[in-house]
């Protein structure tokens, strides 16, 4: 029965619902916060560097795959889009359309991935990943090196962020399919709606700073 | 175990008193402070100490006027500390421009001190009482920092970049130099002595080096242009014939402006030239093809140095240089 | 360590009505180890950080004293340079990452932020446990880096040398301080969450006890500085691992991108670990004085400004680093305004005591040590701000004094009368009065005596992190060593007598100081739930008697 779930989804240190939810919320958002101050350490480093080096960092944008990031944003776009109608069934109490959802969200957000991986295999193959094995022909390879190494790390770490989305979202959709979501209790996917769409922003920052310099 | 208990340093340069001046003013000022404070809580703390008798009486707890009080007048005084304090630090940033040119590169765990006149001293330096003198300074692995209590100056000597500090020595005497920047097992043993010397006793001192002087040029120079040499950099940069070259001019290159391909004007420097040598691409000639090739790990920092001397001698030829 | 003895709860005339056989509390509603190491009891957490910090408090204190042995002489002869310089990097790492940035927030503040605004516990308990083991995660693999040989690249990690030279376990104790970090930053998320949605009926943001307020700003802090610091640690440890050339350069490389990186957290740091010490001597002030406290809004907006401002102003670590002239003016203007917050509170803490009632119970010694050398160590950071008298003071032992004035005189000082004070409201026992006061007298003079020569040592130029110097500044050293073993032994004596009395200090009341403030209405200790109805609030904070005349009951 939906009140029963509903209370006994109710935490002990929380007076209502409406309590926890609003503190639930509040929180995702500082963490979110949170995640904004640690990926922009990583993004000042990119500005600085690619303002003391802008034709190396044009060389090595040049090397990345543009098709593939260009339908990778839309994926990731997508994604956002099943899961803000995940959260919307939810609101509305709709069961299989909140699973349907949170699968599609899962779909994409690990076809993203997919493409990602084969990316980076492109970049093992032609020896640019920085470390012993780089070779860039052109002028400007040390800086090209840089380019690399804070390519790999903000992709890396977005897509790090990705795979524990998917794992929240994979748990979420198992709860979900029993039954433990209700119109009356949903906090658990509104919040994570709010990390996926997070993450989704990270990746519309990262692909033009990444994949668009100098392109017209 | 000494038994004199120093409170200060010796002043031995120029800005030693200024500093020492804007300390005592922070310490007059913090006495004040931590006196009124001290005496306002021990002397609250025992007149109004719970087994004293006492009068029922009005008992503040807001009083926005003093608030406003005890706020403006900390800025006041916080603010004359700033406009003293950043006076003084723009003229430390700031060297005279007729300054003896040293040049001190920095290593684990050692100081490399480079007079243009060829003579190099480890972990000693001479200078000459009465005269500005100007470092430049490099490190050739980690940060280090150069510091002269005696002079009240210090400056970060950093890998990858030429940074600067000046005095002028006002005692003869021996002072201490320490390395300042934690750099590692023999940080504390990165130490030498700045020995201040009258003009007249630094002459002889330096004429007793090993430098040679051929005509007007000192030995930095001439080492300078040997490297230049035997680096072949003269295939592009002809320093005798202007005209239809590969590579910019570099006769009266040093302290002039330079236009950048992107439209900037940068000064040529001794930075500018360093990074030109090292990082060719980084700042393109308006009007030049990208063709110079890096020479990093080809030319040391002294080699730099010298190379530095060697180009910065092309623009003054014909000038009556000082003394070196 | 808790005894299973019952507490009775004795004196008539309480808040809180004792039935004759012993009262159920948080303490001994459950025992053994796995009630303790998963329990989500906000109280319990607090005891949980009490030990780990305390562990971690005399690891450091004890590399403290090797520093210490090792500078009573100008030669380096007791320990090999290699030594020294892992020592002082270890002292600093453990003291400030795994003792002072947790002390007062996760002991003090995990204990009383829900007792102080009504509530049973805090927002997330759960992750509130979770935070503690991730401390403890970070704390191991420091420990692991410091068995296995150490670290010898100073608390600050300067590149290049953290990156590429330094042959000493770097990346092991990056991952211990990256993960402790993120133990800060979920308790600060925790805080902010509780304070915001979850106070009592009838308590609005001000009628919040100063502590909140102190705790609140420290948060905040928390929440948006440690995950810089987070990213500079992590780039450090990619850079040895990697060679991407981020802070070489040799490889196109910037070093003082680290400085910045490093300095955007860590100045702020230094008020996640001064703020709450601050709110803690509003609490004693008010309470020893038994009057309501001075500017309660000027001290509460102080909070917030110096936490905002606090991030404004880390070039001033970088005055010599060859920043630009240009920078140093603006970080310098910006360090002068970040200290009058601070003032305002010093001279807001002295009105207090202005026709106040004062007694002279340990925790008001500690906060009448507190404001004399927090004034100290505050004005001696003015001297910092000035650029041109850091040049010459920068990188030397008044640095040194100057942070430890602040840090041991102001901050653990606070943690200490902080402790005594609510000792009882823990333990449901009062600690020994007579050894408490001496302790404190022993501190205080300790410190001094350890710490002000060093201001004289930095101004003769004596640099950081020597472990061999120039003669002449041997005598100021013994000065300090001397200094150092008064506090090696003040810092004992609490530790045995705190012990004690878990078993033998007297029982105490629900409030046994008359205080005001949430905690001090249920008893000592308070039950897992804290209170037995939730609270309705209807005055303002330190609505002490002594208000009559102003007409407040």
């Amino acid at each position: 029965m939906v009140s029963s779930e509903a209370s006994s989804a109710l935490s002990h240190q929380f007076d209502d619902l409406e309590q926890q939810s609003e503190a639930t919320t509040l929180g995702m958002w500082a963490f979110l916060v949170t995640e904004i101050l640690f990926f922009g350490g990583l993004f000042l480093c990119y500005i600085v560097y690619r303002a003391s080096y802008p034709e190396a960092f044009a060389s090595g944008s040049h090397h990345l795959d543009v098709a593939l990031g260009t339908v990778n944003t839309a994926v990731l776009i997508g994604s956002s889009l099943t899961m803000a109608l995940a959260v919307h069934a939810a609101q509305l109490g709709r069961q299989q359309e909140l699973v349907l959802f949170l699968l599609g969200t899962i779909l994409l957000g690990t076809v993203f991935l997919g493409i990602k991986g084969v990316e980076y295999g492109h970049k093992l193959a032609e020896h640019l990943v920085p470390g012993p094995s780089f070779v860039f022909t052109g002028p400007h390879a040390q800086q090209a090196q840089l380019f690399f190494s804070l390519y790999f790390a903000m992709t890396g770490l977005h897509a790090a962020h990705m795979v524990i989305g998917i794992g929240v979202l994979t748990v979420l959709t198992v709860m979900a399919w029993r039954g433990h979501f209700s119109a009356v209790y949903y906090t658990p996917i509104e919040i994570s709606g709010l990390y996926w769409h997070f993450v989704d922003i990270v990746w519309i920052f990262l692909f033009p700073l990444l994949y668009l310099i100098g392109r017209h | 175990m000494r038994y004199n208990l120093p409170l200060f340093p010796p002043q031995a340069s120029t800005v030693a008193p200024q500093v020492d001046a804007l300390y005592y003013f922070l310490v007059a000022v913090s006495a004040f402070f931590i006196v009124l404070i001290f005496s306002l809580v021990i002397y609250f703390a025992t007149k109004y100490r719970r087994s004293a008798p006492r009068r029922a009486a009005a008992v503040p707890h807001d009083n926005p006027r003093l608030e406003l009080l005890w706020t403006l007048v900390p800025l006041g005084l916080t603010m004359v500390m700033f406009s003293w304090g950043a006076s003084l630090y723009f003229d430390l940033r700031q060297p005279p421009a007729d300054a003896l040119e040293i040049y001190v590169l920095g290593k684990q765990w050692m100081w490399i001190l480079q007079h243009p006149s060829g003579k190099r001293e480890i972990n000693e330096l001479h200078v000459p009482r009465g005269r500005p003198v100007k470092l430049t300074m490099t490190s050739e692995d980690v940060i280090h920092s150069f510091f002269i209590p005696a002079f009240r100056i210090k400056m970060d000597v950093v890998p990858g970049r030429y940074t600067t500090a000046w005095f002028e020595a006002t005692q003869p005497g021996e002072y201490h130099l320490f390395c300042t920047e934690y750099c590692g097992t023999k940080h504390s043993e990165m130490i030498g002595r700045v020995v201040v010397m009258e003009p007249v006793h630094y002459q002889h001192w330096l004429d007793g080096s090993r430098a040679s002087t051929t005509g007007s040029r000192s030995s930095l120079e001439v080492r300078g242009a040997a490297l230049f040499e035997e680096l072949r950099c003269a295939t592009c940069h002809k320093a005798t014939l202007p005209g239809v070259m590969l590579g910019p001019s570099l006769v009266g290159l040093f302290g002039r402006p330079v236009q950048l391909q992107n439209g900037e004007t940068v000064i040529a420097d001794e930075a500018y030239i360093r990074e030109s040598i090292l990082n060719p691409a980084a700042k393109l000639v308006a009007g030049y093809q990208p063709l110079m090739p890096t020479y990093r790990g080809q030319v040391s920092e002294e080699g730099l140095v010298q190379l530095i001397s060697y180009i910065r001698s092309l623009g003054e030829a014909n000038e009556m240089r000082a003394e070196r | 360590m808790i005894p299973h003895t019952s507490t009775a709860i004795v004196a008539a005339g309480e808040d809180v009505v004792s039935p004759a056989v012993s009262r159920e509390h948080y303490l001994n509603v459950r025992y053994g180890v796995r009630s303790w190491l998963l329990t989500t009891d906000h109280k319990r957490i607090a005891w949980l950080y009490l030990v780990s910090i305390s562990l971690f408090f005399f690891l450091g204190g004890g590399f403290a004293v090797l520093i210490r042995l090792e500078l009573m002489t100008p030669a380096g002869d007791l320990v090999l340079a290699e030594t020294y310089n892992k020592l002082f990097t270890m002292h600093g790492l453990i003291m400030i990452f795994f003792f002072l940035v947790p002390s007062i927030p996760a002991v003090l503040g995990n204990f009383l932020i829900p007792l102080m605004i009504g509530a049973r516990d805090l927002a997330f308990p759960r992750l509130n446990l979770a935070s503690w083991y991730i401390y403890t995660a970070g704390g191991l693999f420091t420990l692991w880096a410091i068995v296995a040989g150490g670290v010898d690249t100073g608390w600050t990690f300067y590149t290049p040398y953290s990156s590429t030279y330094a042959n000493s376990h770097v990346i092991l104790t990056a991952l211990g301080v990256f993960i402790t970090g993120f133990s800060s930053i979920l308790t600060g998320l925790n805080f902010i969450v509780t304070i915001h949605t979850m106070r009592a009926p009838g308590l609005t943001w001000f009628r919040l006890p100063l502590f909140i307020w102190a705790h609140y700003a420290t948060s905040l802090i928390m929440i948006l500085g440690t995950p810089v610091l987070a990213m500079a640690i992590l780039l450090v440890g990619l850079e040895r691992l990697f060679k991407i050339g981020i802070f070489d350069p040799a490889l196109g490389g910037d070093p003082l991108l680290f400085q910045h990186l490093f300095w955007f957290y860590s100045h702020p740091a230094v008020y996640i670990m001064v703020l709450p010490a601050m709110g803690v001597i509003s609490e004693l002030i008010t309470c020893f004085s038994r009057k309501r406290i001075f500017g309660y809004s000027f001290i509460a907006f102080s909070s917030v400004a110096i936490a905002v401002l606090g991030f404004l102003v880390w070039g001033h670590h970088m005055f010599v680093s060859s920043q630009s002239v240009y920078a140093g003016m603006i970080f310098s203007f910006l360090s002068m305004l970040v200290a009058i917050p601070s003032a305002v509170k010093v001279f807001n803490w002295t009105a207090t005591l202005y026709r106040g009632s004062v007694s002279y119970h340990t925790p008001m010694l500690y906060a009448l040590g507190f404001i004399g050398l927090f004034t100290i160590g505050g004005l001696t950071g003015l001297f910092l701000a000035s650029l041109g008298l850091d040049v010459h003071v920068h990188d030397t032992y008044f640095v040194v004094a100057h942070f430890h004035y602040i840090m041991v005189g102001g901050a653990i000082m606070a943690y200490l009368g902080g402790l005594h004070f609510w000792w009882p409201k823990m333990t449901g026992r009062m600690y020994p009065e007579g050894w408490a006061r001496l302790a404190a007298l022993i501190l205080f003079v300790g410190f001094n005596l350890t710490f002000f020569p060093q201001f004289v040592l930095g101004y003769l130029g004596m640099p950081r992190r020597y472990h061999a110097y120039p003669e002449e500044f041997q005598i100021l050293n013994v000065m300090s060593t001397a200094g150092a073993s008064i506090l090696g032994v003040g810092y004992l004596i609490p530790m045995i007598y705190l012990v004690w009395s878990l078993r033998y200090g007297a029982i105490a009341t629900a409030n046994p100081w008359q205080a005001t403030g949430l905690e001090w209405t249920t008893p000592s200790p308070p039950p897992t739930n804290n209170f037995s109805r939730t609270p309705l609030v209807t005055r303002e904070a330190y609505a002490y008697p002594l208000q009559e005349a102003d007409g407040v009951v």
